[in-house]
């Protein structure tokens, strides 16, 4: 462990510092509203090490800096995450400064765990061992679900609960897998697991022909590799969590889970596929799995989001299927791409996750302006919205209107981009799949924009969002539009991330 | 007893704690019933790094003191990080239930249905 060791790491190590620091402050100054501004203070801080980082890697010529004895790689692949991460986290933040005053006790507790998170997805987006994914993705786990957990109510502690059984019997499946990869090939490292495949690729043990060769264990190791990650982003059928955790968790940490966890288990899949399994032999068949995990996904979600009346519920149904949408980039694999840029399909997947979470967080932060004021999460509720809180229907019915994907936001954009990404990697099929699902979708989101504009308000009292969420609401919103009008810095940013994989 | 033995052995824990953590309808339980999948995922750690390793040293005569070291001890490490982990695991799980607890006086996974389907 050297000093350049702790500043690779040291994005992450400013979060989980700035979390004890939230933590013990709380323990000493009675005006509460000095936390988030401290929690914000850690995140700029992470964002400015990350940012020097960033300006270090222009320098290398590999695009690359290993560290912490090969575990941790920071590249742009891994800081682009850190970026989208620590906005996500920041916007959250915002949302919760009212949200929070729901309890008085543990606040600082509130906000130290969701850093912790932070920190862990960051330290997730560029772990490049088995041994470290693991602990990363724990790291993560465990503070989401102390955080589902915190409201003193029976559906938090019981959200809180399903979240941790069904996270801990996922890592159980996901560790199997990789004892079994590991077992197969002799290291944990993701570029020795690929030089190791790839040299018996070419001594002819592995038959490529053969689904994954005559190496049974190598294919059960990837399939519950698979399984485990699967469940982190909430795809069918490991999805079954995802409803009852987001309806029972505090609405600012569904948001969390919903935006943040998901873009780290994505950034997790997509290193460990890039980096250990390139070769097309292997390529082919675990793009094809997530092809057709990526169709059952979004239909599942699309057709059961249609029949929920309580709107956290109904988004929890959305982000499985907006799973699937981003695993059609995982499926239009670099290798299956024969002509154009080989990157459009991992370049897709990030530019799809930041367009998502401006989105997604709009609606969150609509959720929680209105929750805190009606207290309730039931979409009949949001009847006459329009009239008792004119700019929340507004932003609500622009954040409906980008998750469909229709112009001009970054919805429809980042769908472009991915379904284009899938034609050109001859997933004609997959694009059609997505933009069926993209159609049906559009019945139970332009729902709530009926209901807001055309019913009757059941009470005329007026809705308006707090400070701190209205300024988190003007950037999500502004970021929707912004880059649904203008999307080519965003692609840039996703497009010199996916070099780092390697494609 | 070669690989195979303690690979049997790892795959009938792992599914006998796959079915309790499924099928139980006690929260502490199904906690325990976790804690026996992650030890199977141990046991196979393990005696992966035991054997399958010393043959792929073999096959690289190259290898140094340091790498050797750091091959044959990756296993044990692995579930030594397991272990670690999945303790701290079981106390958040604890504190969930006595959470429950508290609010329902029940520990029964079954119960806590307050959010139909």
């Amino acid at each position: 462990m050297t000093l350049h060791d702790l500043y690779l790491l040291s994005p992450e190590i400013a979060l989980a510092g700035v979390a004890m620091l939230v933590i013990v402050l709380d323990l000493f100054v009675s005006r509460k509203g000095v936390l988030p501004v401290v929690g914000m203070a850690g995140i700029a801080i992470s964002v400015l090490f990350s940012a020097s980082l960033w300006g270090d890697l222009q320098s290398q010529p590999s695009g690359q800096m290993s560290g912490v004895f090969g575990t941790l790689a920071v590249d742009r692949f891994g800081l682009f995450f850190k970026f989208l991460l620590a906005v996500a986290a920041a916007l959250v933040l915002l949302m919760s400064v009212s949200y929070t005053e729901r309890f008085r006790r543990f606040q600082g507790e509130f906000y130290g765990l969701m850093l912790l998170a932070t920190s862990g997805m960051m330290l997730l987006a560029s772990a490049t061992e088995l041994i470290s994914i693991y602990v990363a993705l724990e790291l993560t786990a465990l503070p989401m679900a102390a955080l589902a957990a915190f409201l003193r109510d029976s559906r938090s502690a019981e959200s809180g609960m399903k979240f941790l059984i069904l996270s801990a019997i996922s890592s159980a499946v996901l560790l199997y897998g990789m004892v079994f990869i590991y077992g197969y090939t002799g290291t944990t490292s993701l570029a020795e697991i690929a030089a190791v495949t790839g040299a018996l690729l070419d001594a002819g043990y592995l038959d490529p022909l053969a689904a994954f060769g005559d190496s049974k264990a190598l294919l059960f190791g990837i399939a519950l590799v698979i399984a485990g990650f699967g469940f982190k982003i909430s795809s069918v059928p490991f999805q079954f969590w995802a409803p009852d955790v987001y309806e029972g968790a505090p609405t600012p940490v569904t948001a969390f889970l919903s935006v943040a966890s998901k873009a780290a288990g994505f950034a997790v899949i997509l290193r460990v596929f890039y980096v250990s399994f390139p070769v097309e032999a292997m390529s082919q068949h675990w793009a094809a799995i997530f092809a057709i995990l990526s169709v059952l996904s979004m239909t599942f979600g699309n057709l059961v989001a249609i029949r929920q009346d309580n709107i956290k519920r109904m988004l929890a149904y959305s982000t499985i299927a907006h799973a699937g949408y981003v695993m059609v980039g995982l499926a239009a694999v670099a290798t299956r791409v024969s002509s154009g840029q080989a990157d459009v399909g991992a370049s897709g997947a990030l530019f799809y996750l930041g367009g998502y979470v401006a989105t997604n967080l709009t609606a969150f932060a609509v959720i929680v302006a209105v929750s805190n004021r009606i207290g309730s999460d039931r979409i009949d509720d949001y009847a006459g919205m329009s009239r008792r809180g004119p700019l929340l229907a507004a932003t609500m019915a622009f954040a409906m209107i980008s998750l469909t994907g229709i112009p001009p936001t970054i919805g429809f954009m980042s769908k472009v981009y991915l379904f284009g990404a899938a034609v050109n990697a001859n997933l004609e099929w997959l694009a059609i799949a997505g933009m069926v699902n993209s159609v049906i979708s559009a019945y139970y989101y332009l729902r709530v924009i009926k209901v807001m504009y055309l019913r009757e308000p059941s009470d005329g009292s007026s809705v308006a969002s707090d400070t701190a969420t209205g300024i988190a609401l003007t950037f999500t919103a502004s970021a929707t539009l912004l880059f649904g009008v203008y999307p080519a810095p965003l692609i840039d940013f996703a497009r010199s991330a996916a070099t780092a994989l390697g494609v | 007893m070669s690989l195979e033995n303690f690979l049997i052995v790892s795959a009938v824990l792992f599914a006998i704690g796959l079915y309790g953590a499924l099928s139980k309808r006690n929260a502490i339980a199904v906690l325990m019933s976790i804690e026996l999948m992650f030890n199977a995922v141990n046991l196979a750690a393990v005696a992966f790094s035991r054997y399958t390793l010393p043959a792929a040293l073999a096959s690289r005569p190259s290898a140094g003191g340091d790498q050797m070291v750091h091959l044959l001890l990756t296993g044990q490490i692995f579930s030594i990080f397991i272990i670690t982990i999945a303790a701290a695991e079981v106390a958040l799980g604890l504190a969930i239930v006595i959470a429950i607890y508290r609010s329902r006086s029940t520990v029964f996974v079954t119960d806590a249905t307050q959010m139909r389907r």
